[in-house]
């Protein structure tokens, strides 16, 4: 609508008296980091979805923070067993000392909850990080030169769709890490083989745009000029690629979350004594149920619930506020509508 | 037909159709909502056709809609729109479904996008009819055959069963006015009913627009930025600025006598047929066409260029391939043209006709596949990127919509660096940037708007922007693709004037492909028409304008309606007898 054209009333001179860009000179350019994907977002939004927008937010930012900070909030370390004052009890329920009481194994529930936290973001972070470089490099490599390569790839990407993502995270981490291992090479098993899973979606995104792209105007009347193909890329290419990618990486984080808990409930995560790992620990509390013992299971099971909900909860409302015909915007103050219904009644 | 004209009653002929009083429209945006329509009082009689002009972004085409209570959610409507006795405004959803059809209709811009592509026409006009009342399938079939006879679908017995992608775009739009047609609709609302449609066709349409006119005393809101189509059809003319009416007058009137100065800078900015010398003066024209060339390029036949030329043509064939076992697509078939150092190249032709492909294979985005096509003394035909790299720096290419030629995370400035740091003109942007500078000041920016993303200027300033960006690197030919069809006229005019400012101080060739012959008029020293890939007519610019050869453009040049009513009505009974008379004779070409 607001299309500024040089159409001001001005015989003499066709060009226009006024500026027509002068209203964008008031609105200075803002500053680089509220154009940043999330904090765009979250200043444009009202009502629920801002709401929702910000309780994900905190969720998120609740977890990072137990992750950066877990060896000063959590009580004892991880595959901690005794203390000063002997042996922790077996299957303690929750007490002073142990707040969310102990494990079968004697294990501090509330310590690996907290522990568990820095396993589940470190994984997440090194298993987005790696599919997102693999894939966008990809994608824009095969949608742009298109030909055999582009094939093959597409073909390669659409075969690991059709194995269940379980089963072939269970297959990379054996492959990788012989089932089970310490801290950093579990993290990396786990990681790699979410990452594998992931990749083929990213570039799937990431190619779809860059065939887009290449077909626009822009990027044409960069071939004409005579830019090299890296340069096209680089330069025109990634960065308009990429815009749909936060959206991807935080509804993927989630499901990252669930698969890494996956392979820890059947066994194929990182060793109890390496780190702390929240599918670990549900798989040892299935025994505790029919015992009626609830803390060894609720604890570790709502720290998945709420840090999936948590990111997912980000993810949908960037994809609602991303979209102009979902996003809600403030109502103005309705125009008086009296000589409307005068006229109604002369009608 | 005849149901019609019973539901006009004797004393309709005072009470406006349609009378729109004070209305005020504002859309909620992330900004400050915007105030599209600021009150807006119009009326249209029955048996009238009210045009509402204006530029993009003034309001007229959300002020129509609002007729039909076709608003988005996001719209805050007041005032009144009072159609059949009814305040539009204040209908609810089920009561405005009912008005919809029966009383008001609307024929959109698109007509490939206005039907149902899984649907027969026959199926998509019954199902109007339905909609509206009680008809039998046999009844509303009959009927469905009937309307598309009355708008002109040749043996529509048969045709009535036919999918929408089996009839031509003009056809299309016949189609959306026949469903209009078929309730009885009192009011129809034209939003551009042309603007997609080639200038031939276009004709057409307006004719039929008229019959229903006058036919079945309809009351038509025709929307368009195209002031000859407005001297061709409109009785009455509101002139929308800015979400207001600045000036509301008999077309003859308006035309005649502007009393708005908005209006009379709309008109003085409408390119004009035959105003051949408005920006070009003869005596430049003069030195640069050599009476050889003149008589080669009129002949129309593989001319003896000099070995300078810039762009040499010879029986160029351009081929789409084909799905497999298909034959390929032959867009351009054995076209001759040459281009001289520093002349101007006009190719007008319809959509289809091959003139951008042309334009692409110049360039190297399309590949030639047969003949000759010489740029800059390099063969295009079987070209490797490689070779021609290095030539790219003197070829210059500006895009028909300056919306997507940028990218819209460069800003301006570093966008027009582009070329001097891709070939080593400069080492990085600060170096660049003299001479970005100077550029911006000769195509009449100020040189701060550098540092502005092409989203915060307009159509007209990105597209001066973009041929800032096609010169910087001082080529020899410039490539210019329908470069002012995407703008406003008064922004067109503009533009235009840079252009051949430029042109005349710099003596670069240039090929400049548009649909519209007016502004290629004024533009070229030599003029090539093309038709379904041939070459049809070629010569200078008066001898194609003013004493056409070929009967296709002969048929062209009479169907561009011109902005003045009086002289388009002549036009029009003109072309009426070339019809006529070329109907016993077989289709050119």
């Amino acid at each position: 609508m607001s299309v500024p054209t040089n159409g001001a009333p001005a015989v003499s001179t066709p060009e226009p008296v006024a500026d027509p860009v002068a209203h964008g000179e008031a609105a200075q350019r803002e500053p680089r980091w509220k154009r940043l994907p999330v904090i765009w977002q979250l200043r444009r939004s009202v009502g629920l979805q801002r709401g929702m927008l910000i309780a994900g937010l905190v969720l998120c930012a609740m977890f990072i923070l137990m992750a950066v900070f877990a060896p000063l909030i959590a009580p004892y370390g991880f595959n901690q067993l005794s203390d000063a004052e002997g042996n922790f009890p077996r299957q303690g329920a929750p007490s002073a000392q142990f707040w969310w009481g102990t494990t079968v194994g004697g294990y501090d529930v509330f310590s690996r909850v907290v522990w568990g936290a820095q396993t589940a973001v470190l994984t997440v972070l090194l298993a987005v990080l790696a599919s997102i470089f693999l894939g966008i490099g990809l994608g824009l490599i095969s949608g742009y030169l298109g030909g055999w390569l582009d094939r093959i790839l597409v073909t390669i990407a659409d075969a690991i769709y059709a194995f269940p993502s379980l089963l072939l995270a269970i297959v990379v981490s054996i492959v990788i890490s012989g089932g089970e291992s310490g801290f950093l090479s579990g993290i990396l098993a786990a990681a790699l083989s979410i990452t594998v899973v992931f990749v083929p979606q990213y570039f799937r995104v990431v190619r779809a745009e860059t065939v887009r792209l290449k077909s626009e105007p822009f990027v044409e009347s960069a071939r004409v000029l005579g830019a090299s193909t890296p340069r096209i890329l680089s330069r025109h290419v990634l960065r308009n690629a990429t815009r749909s990618l936060p959206l991807i990486i935080t509804l993927n984080a989630s499901e990252a979350i669930l698969t890494l808990a996956g392979l820890g409930f059947l066994g194929f995560g990182i060793n109890p004594t390496a780190a702390a790992e929240w599918g670990y620990d549900l798989n040892r509390a299935i025994s505790d149920v029919a015992g009626g013992i609830w803390w060894t299971g609720v604890f570790p099971g709502a720290a998945i619930v709420l840090l999936v909900l948590g990111i997912t909860l980000v993810g949908e409302s960037l994809n609602d506020l991303s979209d102009p015909r979902l996003r809600m915007r403030r109502r103005p103050a309705r125009l008086p509508r009296k000589t409307a219904t005068a006229m109604k009644g002369a009608a | 037909m005849t149901v019609v004209q019973n539901h006009t009653q004797p004393d309709a002929a005072v009470q406006p159709a349609v009378e729109i009083r004070d209305l005020r429209i504002s859309f909620t945006t992330d900004a400050e909502p915007v105030r599209a329509v600021e009150g807006v009082n119009l009326h249209v009689q029955p048996g009238e056709v009210l045009a509402i002009v204006g530029e993009s972004g003034s309001g007229k085409t959300v002020t129509a809609k609002s007729i039909l209570g076709l608003l988005p959610d996001n719209a805050t409507v007041s005032g009144a729109v009072v159609l059949a006795g009814h305040d539009v405004v204040q209908l609810s959803a089920a009561e405005l479904r009912q008005v919809r059809g029966r009383d008001v209709a609307m024929v959109f811009q698109e007509p490939s996008t206005a039907l149902n592509p899984v649907f027969t026409v026959g199926w998509q006009i019954a199902e109007g009819l339905r909609a509206h009342g009680e008809y039998s399938r046999k009844k509303a079939r009959a009927r469905a055959i009937e309307i598309l006879g009355t708008v002109g679908i040749p043996d529509p017995q048969s045709r009535v069963n036919q999918y929408p992608h089996q009839f031509s775009g003009g056809q299309k739009q016949r189609i959306v006015i026949a469903m209009a047609l078929a309730l009885g609709s009192k009011v129809i609302v034209a939003d551009e009913p042309t603007t997609a449609l080639d200038v031939t066709v276009q004709a057409e349409i307006l004719d039929l627009l008229r019959r229903v006119r006058d036919d079945f005393g309809c009351a038509i809101v025709l929307i368009t930025h195209n002031m000859g189509v407005v001297a061709d059809l409109a009785d009455r003319v509101a002139v929308m600025y800015r979400g207001e009416v600045v000036e509301e007058a008999d077309a003859r009137e308006l035309f005649a006598d502007p009393q708005h100065e908005y209006t009379q800078h709309l008109l003085g900015a409408v390119p004009r047929l035959g105003a051949l010398t408005s920006y070009r003066k003869p005596g430049a024209r003069s030195t640069r066409t050599t009476a050889e060339e003149l008589s080669a390029g009129a002949a129309g036949a593989p001319s003896e260029a000099p070995a300078a030329a810039v762009v040499q043509a010879r029986d160029l064939q351009i081929v789409y391939p084909g799905r497999l076992g298909r034959p390929g697509f032959h867009a351009v078939k054995n076209v001759n043209f040459t281009i001289a150092p520093g002349e101007v190249l006009g190719l007008v032709g319809e959509s289809g006709s091959g003139k951008t492909t042309i334009g692409r294979a110049i360039v190297g985005l399309t590949r030639a596949t047969g003949g000759s096509l010489s740029v800059l003394g390099h063969e295009m035909v079987g070209f490797k990127e490689r070779a021609f790299r290095p030539l790219r720096s003197r070829v210059g290419f500006v895009f028909q919509d300056p919306a997507t030629s940028f990218n819209p995370l460069l800003t301006v400035g570093e966008a027009i660096a582009e070329p001097l740091l891709i070939h080593d003109q400069a080492q990085d942007a600060a170096g660049a940037k003299a001479k970005v500078q100077a550029l911006l000041d000769a195509v009449h920016l100020p040189t701060h708007y550098g540092q502005r993303y092409p989203h915060e200027l307009s159509g007209g300033q990105r597209q001066r922007a973009s041929l800032a960006r096609a010169l910087a690197l001082d080529p020899e030919l410039l490539v210019a693709d329908e470069p002012t069809s995407a703008l406003d006229v008064s922004v067109q005019a503009r533009v235009l004037e840079v252009f051949s400012e430029l042109q005349e101080r710099l003596g670069f060739a240039t090929l400049f492909i548009s649909h519209d012959l007016a502004v290629v008029g004024m533009l070229a020293d030599h003029i090539g028409v093309l038709y379904r890939g041939e070459l049809v007519e070629h010569g200078t610019g008066e001898q194609v304008l003013t004493d056409p050869q070929h009967p296709y453009t002969q048929r062209l040049l009479a169907s561009v309606p011109v902005p003045d009513p009086v002289e388009q009505k002549q036009r029009r009974e003109a072309l009426a007898a070339h019809r006529a008379a070329e109907d016993g004779q077989p289709q050119p070409v």
